[in-house]
């Protein structure tokens, strides 16, 4: 006979396919390790100190904000992706204390202060970064040449491909590809298109990520500059749009919920970021549109509903 | 002979999940399963009325006597399914409703003895209404899940045409096989039954659903289709395997582009949906004149040796997970149908019913809810298209008007978003209470 024993009685479905939010939040850190790879062999070990910085300080933050809030800590790896992406997207010579205030006010004012993972409005790491933009200006813009790059004599800085004073090279093929290793200026991960495409598509072949957002963002770069007569494949290349497009933009939580909506937050992110580039006072516009896209997101979910099955305009029916 | 003709190009659809089919019974024939000591036998066991008894405590009963019946129209009689002495009555929870219904208890005399059966002398020449009258009699319900009385649904109203009849052989839900088994060893009553549904409902077209991980079975019932001659009426759809291909909103959809709207019956649409184990069972009650107390049960997971049982209507659990040798290891969750769609037992005393066509023994996984993190998985996969997101949130909020705009009442509970949601939100359950508590409402006003 069966022996007596307690059953467990729950709520249906009985199978889960166990792919869970941490799980996924390491998945999007290991496709992480290609653009950080790329960040440490360009910049050099400084690279590695302020990632260290970044993600250390996030874990922190988040922690003390959550026994501050009376809730668990569960260390689910989010703060572990908001900290890398805030590192990856600094300029190579930035302290590390500046570093810490930014991860810092992530977490706590992005993240948490919304109510943490899963109601945050805007994406934490470009949220941090807008702020440091503004605290810190002069740091958040000084660029460094790469480890690899001819050293100009009695200059310690250089300009980005995006910024005004960028000379460009009489070889426009050794520009494109030195654009798509990332061996140019810039903040220390966004620089290699090449290894943000392999961690891009490895999210995409796991669909940890949408292809509308990243496909339709750059499809709309080049449509744009090709429209305002420039060259559709440096403003693809150029300053963060890679790592936005992939890493950024895909944010489940700050972008729309069904594929139409995320259509039009794509198109949106894109179009503002070339006018940002072309018409703004400042150099690059991929953390600013796609910020301005998540302040949006409600709205644009709003009127993105699907329609669902079997929705049919009864005729006369719908009385009373 | 074309066999092409007979068989039709495979669907798929983009919506749904890919669980894993877990079939463990595939290969296992069907066996009787022992007689229990005494049966439990729910009043209730339909979607519509339910029962009144017509015996009463100390009465002897036959195995197919009727012992319990009603006035109403939606409504299916329950019969004794052992021989022996009504010694009781309970109370148990139905499972679907979570309502007390009452129980008939039997106590077996161990002989089995039957009612006298009346088949028809000539089953071709009988009318739709004698043939609505025995299918009634003998108290048939849907064997698919919702356990709707078979009369009824063979019954349209007048200004409904329906040209179309689909035969549902996909058995979508993980681990089980009793529909499977059902075709393979009782094709050629199951394509009887499919007959006289036609000859009930007049189709233009017939059409069967076979999911494509159940090759043999598309294969057996082309053969037998082709044997009987009836390969210009019949046409098998194979279907790519996919949870839930089975429901027959989706199925209306996929084979014959029709959405059922919302709130409606695939009636609504010129479409009828049949079971391939109600076929079966529509055989035996019109051709045999047999009444319908049993049923082929899949019992697997974690028991010793997972069997397809055809097993008498209030067996309990115990019995049937005894005959299959035990629950196996630390398996402590028991689930009265598929792992999807089906209900956690508390215990074991509790009976198979009409609608049971599956006991799960298994590990049990308490549910660790996060939050949301709008990854929009539960959308993509939705196969009614809705945003369970969206519900599970107003729904958990207590917006319960609030779910209403987000078409609550199109959802038919597969479990999909629940199964995919990275979060683990019981959204099922979410959506459930929403639905309860509207209808509570309702009836207040």
């Amino acid at each position: 006979m069966t022996q007596e024993r307690q059953f467990l009685v729950s709520p249906g479905p009985h199978l889960w396919k166990g792919l869970s939010v941490s799980k996924i939040m390491y998945l999007v850190v290991i496709a992480l390790m290609f653009p950080t790879g790329a960040a440490i062999y360009f910049f050099g070990h400084h690279a590695l100190s302020v990632i260290g910085v970044s993600i250390g300080a996030a874990i922190a933050t988040e922690y003390v904000t959550k026994k501050i809030r009376g809730q668990p800590f569960i260390m689910d790896g989010s703060a572990v992706v908001t900290g890398l992406l805030l590192g990856l997207i600094l300029p190579p010579t930035i302290s590390l204390w500046m570093v810490a205030i930014g991860a810092i006010f992530s977490i706590a004012i992005v993240k948490e202060a919304f109510g943490g993972l899963g109601h945050n409005i805007f994406n934490p790491a470009l949220g941090g970064r807008a702020f440091m933009s503004v605290s810190f200006a002069a740091e958040m813009t000084t660029w460094t040449p790469t480890r690899f790059m001819p050293v100009m004599p009695d200059a310690v800085t250089t300009a980005t491909p995006l910024s005004e004073s960028f000379v460009w090279p009489a070889d426009k093929l050794s520009l494109y590809q030195a654009m798509f290793m990332g061996n140019t200026a810039g903040s220390m991960g966004e620089t290699s298109a090449l290894l943000i495409l392999i961690g891009g598509a490895l999210l995409l072949g796991l669909r940890i990520i949408n292809w509308r957002i990243p496909a339709i963002y750059i499809g709309t770069v080049a449509l744009m500059s090709l429209g305002f007569g420039q060259d559709p494949l440096f403003h693809i290349l150029a300053g963060g749009l890679m790592i936005g497009a992939f890493f950024m933009a895909t944010d489940y939580i700050t972008c729309p919920l069904t594929n139409r909506g995320k259509m039009i937050f794509a198109v949106g992110v894109g179009a503002l970021t070339i006018i940002i580039r072309q018409f703004a006072g400042m150099p690059e516009g991929v953390c600013y549109s796609i910020l301005f896209m998540n302040a949006v997101t409600p709205l644009i979910d709003r009127f993105t509903k699907i329609r669902p099955y079997g929705l049919v305009v009864k005729k006369a029916e719908s009385v009373s | 002979m074309n066999k092409l003709n007979l068989r039709l190009k495979k669907k798929g659809t983009r919506y749904g999940v890919k669980v894993p089919h877990s079939k463990l019974t595939a290969k296992n024939p069907i066996e009787q399963t022992p007689l229990p000591e005494a049966v439990i036998i729910p009043l209730h066991q339909n979607i519509g009325a339910p029962c009144e008894a017509v015996v009463k405590r100390g009465d002897k009963v036959l195995t197919g006597q009727k012992i319990g019946d009603s006035e109403k129209y939606v409504n299916a009689p329950v019969h004794a399914t052992v021989s022996g002495e009504i010694t009781g009555t309970t109370m148990i929870v139905n499972p679907p409703t979570a309502q007390l219904i009452e129980a008939l208890v039997i106590t077996s005399d161990g002989k089995d003895e039957w009612v006298e059966l009346e088949p028809p002398e000539d089953p071709e020449a009988l009318s739709v209404k004698e043939i609505l009258d025995r299918i009634r009699a003998a108290g048939m319900v849907g064997l698919g899940g919702a356990a709707f009385p078979t009369h009824v649904k063979l019954s349209p109203p007048k200004d409904k045409k329906i040209d179309t009849v689909i035969l549902n052989g996909c058995e979508c839900e993980p681990y089980i096989t009793s529909d499977h088994r059902v075709m393979l060893e009782y094709g050629e009553k199951v394509l009887s039954g499919l007959n006289i549904i036609r000859k009930v409902i007049s189709p233009e077209n017939t059409y069967i659903a076979i999911e494509d991980n159940k090759e043999d079975a598309i294969d057996h019932m082309e053969k037998l289709i082709t044997d009987m001659g009836l390969h210009e009426e019949f046409k098998i759809v194979p279907l790519k395997s996919k949870y839930p291909m089975g429901a027959e909103k989706i199925l209306t959809e996929l084979l014959l582009g029709r959405e059922v709207p919302i709130g409606g019956l695939p009636l609504d649409v010129g479409t009828v949906v049949h079971n391939v184990s109600t076929a079966k069972a529509i055989h035996d009650a019109v051709v045999e004149g047999r009444p319908f107390v049993e049923r082929v049960v899949t019992i697997t997971g974690a028991v010793k040796n997972p069997k397809n049982l055809l097993t008498r209507f209030g067996t309990p659990l115990r019995h049937l997970i005894d005959h299959c040798g035990g629950i196996d290891g630390k398996a402590d969750e028991v689930i009265l149908g598929g792992p999807m769609m089906g209900f956690s037992q508390f215990d074991l005393d509790f009976p198979t019913v009409k609608g049971t066509n599956a006991v799960l023994v298994k590990k049990g996984v308490p549910v660790t809810e996060q939050d949301c993190i709008s990854c929009g998985k539960c959308i993509e996969v939705c196969p009614m298209r809705l945003m369970p997101t969206s519900l599970a949130r107003h729904a958990k909020a207590g917006n319960y008007e609030e779910c209403e705009k987000f078409y609550l009442i199109d959802c038919f509970e597969c479990g999909a978003c629940a199964y995919i949601c990275p979060a683990n939100i019981p959204i099922v359950q979410y959506i459930k209470v929403a639905k309860k508590e509207l209808a509570k409402r309702a009836v207040k006003k």
